[in-house]
């Protein structure tokens, strides 16, 4: 059929399956625009370009389905920049759709250029500049499969002005051809047969769960396996969820803030199976001394992450929805007998993590974060789609929300953008529309883009804003208080001190606040029974420490515990 | 130890950034970078000298494998190889050193492919440290103007090809 590029964009994302986009209009796109308008595609239209990618990822991670963003080119695609590396860093799969100038002006410092391919090269996994019509079909069929196959990751198709407009007989690819790219499913049976033999041998397996688990949709099949051993499991941020928190052989988060169990557990271990992980500098500590005892075995589908960080004595390169059930499959022909190995060993880590638990001080004239998380998690059963920003509060909720379900922490874990909270959460809620979406953020991360909550009226997409408000940048504070002398450099915000309330309430969003800890029940649950947006501005002292701590650099047993008794 | 790399990529725009772009974000210690074109024509072939350990050979092969425009690495390290870089060489030369220089090239198997009356063009292919050898020689007694050379460039020995190791 002949048609235009822009309309053969529309074709496109319906042959995808897309249901949404996020974008912003502009110079460079006003044809893709046309289109849009004219075909009636579901357009969520953000205040901010950087709003809009952040959307379409928490989009992605709530659903599972690939995020696309559309910009204009020049500052439309460089503000998406952000959020594109929050995105790869995550492994979130995203089709980034940007303007770019007309061919014949390409290379002229032309109004609004960028040139967003080589701005975008190191922070996505493939990107298109597309010059030429004909060329459109094939390059948004393999931006998505791209996107979304082996370890997924966004993709960024910058398309000429020209292209948009041009007429050509278009007809969408059936499959891809891409002789570098294969990405590897089934792996090396063999290594299955290898790791096997090791769990046989070891006295303190432990596993070790990360993103990856929760990007594949494989928990029901790690659930299998955990229980099929009997080895007790720690999780990083990214794999929260992925198995119950209240599960008998969990030991909660690893790393630098991690539990006492997981991180004692860790360097204790003598095989530590790593499934769907990255060995990522904030789990491991001082590199050298990790898991120091421990054979380790890699799980992952991506080869290039073996050896990367740690070294590794068995890889199993391939998809975890087939490592894992082949694994469990041999654990199977002897039923029991790992878990009577382990019996001991478990019951060890698992007295730890019982006997050093997470703990808060308790202030009666004080509403304390880690409190109002545990209130949240009762009032939803554990059950919403949990957003957090970056910082202290981030933390807080990956400690005390008690995850039960995969793909309902939506964290920005590797980049750790300030800022992404609030938009992601609307994305989130686009997707899961029936879902309670509840975002966690600070008084610092909801002012980097807190004009998409004049988005989120827009829409009435229902997310719960709760602000962690401790008039200050608290993981930043921390760190001065801990290793700077206490000297608080530009990291009070008690001078701007916005009032929150107000600020929802000209975006078009119910505000409420809690000052005292009486009020806090009370108001959450005014909150949750409200059918549209609402901001809750939490007051939170200021002065306080997000706990246990391995500080950088040092070994996991090195943890600051702080408030923990005993 | 360094490592010869045959990468086969994509015959495509961008491909090159793609490459550089990583070697830079990844920190890797290249020692030097050739591109040309194939028997075939929708791939390039880039030669790519890598210093550092076992680990961090590992390391660029994997990121480089994992670019989508890369079709195949082989390392030619691995298997006995023919290595050559060709340089051009631009060393002063008057009536007086003419012929010095002339048996100088001679003795390197080099060749002249300009001369004027202050200076002369020298070609030279061979492995490395033939090239060093006659700059070093025509530096001291002569001194040179400008080297350009091309990195280098490799094959296997035998039926072979990259593409089929």
């Amino acid at each position: 059929m002949i048609i235009t590029g822009a309309e053969a964009i529309i074709e496109s994302l319906k042959n995808e399956k897309v249901d949404v986009v996020f974008g912003y209009p502009g110079g460079a796109v006003l044809t893709l625009y046309d289109a849009l308008y004219q075909a009636d595609f579901r357009h969520i239209l953000t205040k901010h370009e950087q709003g809009a990618v952040h959307a379409a990822d928490g989009y992605s991670r709530a659903t599972g389905k690939v995020g696309v963003v559309i910009a204009t080119s020049g500052p439309g695609a460089t503000n998406l920049v952000t959020g594109i590396a929050t995105a790869y860093m995550d492994s979130i799969p995203l089709v980034a759709i940007t303007g770019q100038v007309s061919v014949p002006l390409i290379g002229r410092d032309s109004f609004q250029e960028a040139d967003i391919r080589g701005i975008t090269t190191p922070i996505t996994k493939h990107n298109y500049l597309v010059k030429k019509v004909e060329d459109l079909p094939a390059a948004l069929k393999e931006a998505f499969y791209i996107a979304r196959t082996g370890r997924p990751g966004p993709v960024v198709v910058d398309i000429a002005k020209d292209v948009f407009a041009a007429s050509f007989d278009y007809q969408y690819p059936n499959e891809v051809k891409l002789r570098g790219y294969r990405p590897v499913y089934a792996g090396n049976s063999e290594m299955i047969d290898k790791v096997y033999g090791e769990m046989r041998s070891a006295q303190k397996p432990l596993i070790f769960v990360g993103g990856g688990v929760n990007l594949s949709d494989s928990s029901e099949e790690l659930r299998d396996l955990i229980e099929q051993t009997g080895f007790p499991v720690i999780s990083t941020l990214m794999g929260l969820g992925c198995l119950p928190n209240d599960h008998p052989q969990f030991l909660g988060m690893v790393g630098m803030h991690g539990t006492y169990a997981a991180n004692m557990a860790t360097t204790e271990c003598d095989l530590l199976l790593g499934i769907g992980v990255r060995f990522d500098d904030r789990v491991t500590g001082l590199l050298s001394k990790f898991a120091a005892k421990a054979k380790i075995v890699h799980f992952d589908i991506d080869p290039a992450e073996i050896n990367k960080n740690v070294l590794t004595h068995i890889r199993v390169v391939g998809d975890i929805n087939w490592s894992i059930p082949a694994l469990s499959q041999r654990v199977k022909e002897v039923p029991g007998e790992l878990r009577e190995q382990v019996r001991s060993w478990l019951e060890k880590v698992r007295n730890w993590y019982i006997e050093k638990p997470l703990t808060y001080e308790q202030d009666k004239d004080h509403v304390m974060p880690q409190g109002v998380v545990e209130k949240v998690s009762q009032l939803t059963q554990g059950d919403a789609v949990i957003v957090t920003d970056v910082g202290q509060h981030q933390m807080w909720v990956a400690q005390f929300y008690g995850f039960k379900n995969p793909r309902s922490l939506l964290t920005s874990g590797g980049l750790g953008t300030m800022g992404y909270g609030l938009p992601a959460a609307l994305g989130a809620q686009c997707g899961l529309p029936d879902r309670p979406v509840i975002l966690f953020v600070g008084d610092g991360g909801v002012m980097m883009n807190c004009q998409e909550l004049a988005t989120v009226a827009e829409y009435n997409f229902p997310v719960k804003v709760l602000i962690l408000n401790n008039q200050c940048l608290g993981m930043v504070a921390q760190w001065q208080r801990m290793f700077y002398g206490g000297r608080y450099s530009q990291t009070s915000l008690k001078g701007s001190a916005t009032d929150f309330v107000k600020l929802a309430e000209a975006m078009g969003v119910a505000g409420l606040r809690v000052t005292k800890p009486e009020e806090l029940g009370s108001v959450l649950e005014q909150a949750l029974a409200i059918p549209g947006p609402v901001v809750v501005d939490i007051r939170i002292p200021e002065v306080l420490d997000v706990l246990p701590m391995v500080p950088a650099g040092a070994c996991l047993d090195e943890m600051m515990m702080g408030g923990v008794e005993g | 130890m360094k490592h010869t790399l045959a990468v086969l990529v994509e015959n495509k725009p961008g491909v090159l950034t793609h490459i550089s772009g990583l070697i830079s974000r990844r920190a890797f210690n290249i020692e030097s970078i050739a591109a040309g074109y194939t028997e075939e024509p929708d791939t390039t072939r880039i030669t790519i000298v890598v210093e550092g350990d076992e680990k961090e050979q590992e390391q660029v092969v994997n990121q480089l494998s994992k670019l989508i425009d890369v079709i195949k690495i082989s390392d030619l390290t691995a298997v006995e190889s023919i290595q050559r870089e060709l340089a051009l060489i631009k060393v002063k030369a008057s009536m007086a050193t003419r012929s010095d220089i002339i048996n100088i090239v001679e003795i390197f198997r080099a060749s002249i492919v300009d001369v004027n009356r202050e200076t002369m063009v020298i070609e030279l292919s061979g492995d490395e440290t033939k090239i060093d050898a006659l700059c070093q020689v025509l530096e001291q007694d002569h001194g040179i103007i400008e080297i350009v050379r091309t990195g280098k460039i490799a094959v296997s020995r035998g039926p072979i090809p990259a593409k089929d190791q």
